[in-house]
């Protein structure tokens, strides 16, 4: 599939601002956008099966808690140096995703989402369950000689800035290239007409199974790289509010744009970080602006540019 | 300690979880059946309920059963009024687009949730229960010769708890007899069914849309209301008990009334059940994944039929 120049000079545009924005910024907004990064790369996976494929998950939080703990548990408990610890996260991310997409694929519609979500649930119960090795919901510290990857100390805020960075770059590109490739032209036909596309000789069941181990795997990516980049890991990050979170950011942001879980995530923190900062009641602002959002910009934000400027926006 | 005393313990304590459930999943049934729409701020129509019945039995003062006796009227009926005011103002204006009314009723959630932290406070209040005389659950057993009964201290539960229970069936058959013999019943069952046939046949569908989610609401209040003598009102107690009814409605079967009041007993019992005889945590480990099975296996749910 060919690329237009316009769409790779946007994408490619928005990543070398954030890289130059690390010179620029004072401290706090650098260490802001840095967790934004991470977030919004969890949006991006979380896109790629709701935005996408049209399958709504309520239990992403359990693929971004296998990448937090995959990563968190073989540093505590097996001596892992970082590197090898992020990519026993990416996969365990990979596994859970695999097998929960064998058994939740079987369903579809409201039944996909509750079972997502019964999975996760039992799945941050299991977290909690095994308190002993977890610590449960008090969570445990990555100690700061346990996060430096190849001499690199993650805990400089220009080398966390930068992992952020080198992240979300790989995550944003990978879908980008995803839902251009004739793979993902497969996912989009699906989300509009699967009937249709089986028809047409597809195997819907095997492409679903690829979305979701692909969105899964990102989004442990993100999960592992949080816990590894913030030095913490606790159960908190696999409840149903972590479920939640990507959902929200990726409507608020444009569902099945590649851009929009970034502008999502960007927002939301933004705008929740900048109303505490004027008043105590910032959800109250949060919850009137999503209510706000889906009446006058039901596409999100990046969809109503879609809608409105410019078609062709991937 | 015995057995069988424990599992009548559990049973009853299982009940009471069962019947508030029950009313709350009721309430999400019947906006999901009649009405598609996924309610996510229903787990706070329920925490308003509660902090409300607070509000009032304050007010009141007197004997509790006054308070209590004017919360169980007042609070529904607040909650339903707010629900309907809701559903005119937002989720028909967005025309009760799935994805969209999901975001907007989380949108809701965060609203009403900060809105009860900043006017009532972070503080867990109770009300008084209106009568509290404890039952004392006989037991038989065999005393060296004779069958006699015996009384052990810790056996027995509150005649609140027990009235929670039959409460709660009587508004749940109020609940069907509504729907099955009255005329609003009916035009709420047709809409369900084809909603634009129903249009063409002159049923005012949105104000039966504007109904169905002030009823919803409502019996969410009305289950807070009677649970708040047993656990105190709280602004963030509203997440568990919506886990738990949509739990409880996609078991029972997408907006089958009766399929939801099953599942809700065997949720809330088998709950209260496994939790006394095993760790609580595992219960509830093992318990979501056999409701994660029971759907991969049976998507439709206990009672609902198979749809596209």
């Amino acid at each position: 599939m060919s690329m237009g120049g316009r769409v790779l000079g946007l994408h490619l545009g928005l990543l070398v601002v954030l890289f130059a924005l690390q010179f620029v910024l004072p401290a706090y907004h650098q260490g802001n956008i840095a967790r934004i990064m991470v977030l919004a790369s969890y949006a991006v996976g979380y896109n790629i099966l709701f935005g996408y494929t049209g399958l709504l998950s309520l239990g992403h939080a359990l693929f971004f808690a296998a990448g937090m703990y995959g990563m968190g548990l073989t540093i505590q408990h097996a001596g892992f140096t970082p590197a090898p610890a992020l990519i026993a996260g990416i996969v365990a991310g990979a596994l859970v995703a695999g097998g929960l997409a064998l058994l939740a694929l079987r369903t579809s519609g409201v039944a996909f989402m509750i079972v997502t979500l019964m999975f996760a649930q039992a799945g941050y119960l299991t977290i909690l369950y095994f308190g002993e090795y977890t610590r449960g919901d008090e969570g445990f510290v990555i100690q700061q000689a346990q996060r430096v990857l190849w001499g690199i100390d993650l805990i400089d805020p220009t080398a966390r800035y930068f992992a952020a960075w080198g992240l979300f770059s790989v995550c944003f590109l990978l879908s980008l290239w995803l839902v251009q490739s004739r793979f993902g032209r497969t996912l989009i036909a699906i989300r509009e007409n699967e009937e249709r596309v089986r028809m047409l000789g597809y195997d819907t069941y095997a492409h679903k199974l690829g979305a979701m181990v692909a969105s899964g795997t990102i989004s442990a990516a993100a999960g592992a790289f949080y816990g590894l980049l913030f030095g913490y890991a606790g159960a908190t990050f696999g409840s149903v509010q972590y479920s939640i979170f990507p959902l929200l950011w990726v409507l608020l942001g444009g569902a099945g744009t590649v851009l929009g879980p970034f502008v999502g995530t960007l927002f939301m923190f933004y705008l929740i970080d900048l109303s505490s900062g004027v008043t105590s009641a910032y959800m109250l602002i949060a919850g009137v602006a999503l209510v706000a959002l889906t009446l006058f910009a039901p596409q999100g934000l990046t969809g109503e540019v879609r809608r409105r400027l410019w078609k062709g926006l991937p | 300690m015995e057995f069988g005393p424990h599992l009548i313990l559990a049973t009853l304590e299982g009940a009471v979880t069962a019947a508030v459930l029950a009313l709350t999943a009721v309430g999400l049934s019947l906006v999901f059946g009649v009405m598609r729409v996924v309610n996510i701020a229903h787990g706070e129509f329920y925490m308003l309920g509660a902090v409300i019945a607070w509000y009032v039995a304050q007010m009141v003062g007197g004997h509790p059963a006054l308070g209590f006796v004017a919360a169980l009227v007042i609070a529904p009926l607040v909650v339903g009024a707010l629900a309907a005011a809701a559903d005119v103002t937002i989720l028909k204006h967005i025309e009760y687009d799935p994805e969209r009314t999901i975001v907007a009723t989380i949108g809701l959630l965060y609203v009403i949730q900060q809105l009860t932290l900043m006017t009532y406070g972070p503080e867990a209040r109770p009300v008084e229960a209106p009568f509290s005389g404890r039952v004392e659950l006989p037991w038989y057993e065999w005393f060296e010769t004779l069958f006699g009964m015996a009384q052990p201290w810790g056996w027995s539960i509150t005649s609140y708890k027990l009235f929670v229970i039959f409460a709660a069936g009587a508004v749940l058959c109020g609940v069907w007899a509504m729907m099955a013999r009255t005329r609003i019943g009916l035009l709420m069952r047709a809409t369900q069914a084809d909603r634009d046939m129903a249009l063409a046949f002159g049923i005012p569908v949105e104000r039966v849309y504007a109904l169905v989610f002030g009823i919803g609401a409502g019996l969410a209040a009305l289950g807070a209301v009677l649970i708040v003598p047993i656990q105190q009102a709280h602004y963030l107690m509203g997440v568990e008990p919506l886990l738990l009814a949509f739990i409880v409605v996609i078991i029972g079967g997408l907006g089958s009334l009766p399929g939801t009041v099953l599942a809700a007993l065997f949720i809330g019992l088998s709950d209260g059940i496994i939790s006394v005889f095993f760790s609580p945590t595992l219960a509830k480990i093992l318990a979501t994944l056999l409701v994660g099975l029971v759907l991969v296996f049976r998507p439709q749910g206990l009672f609902g039929t198979r749809t596209a």
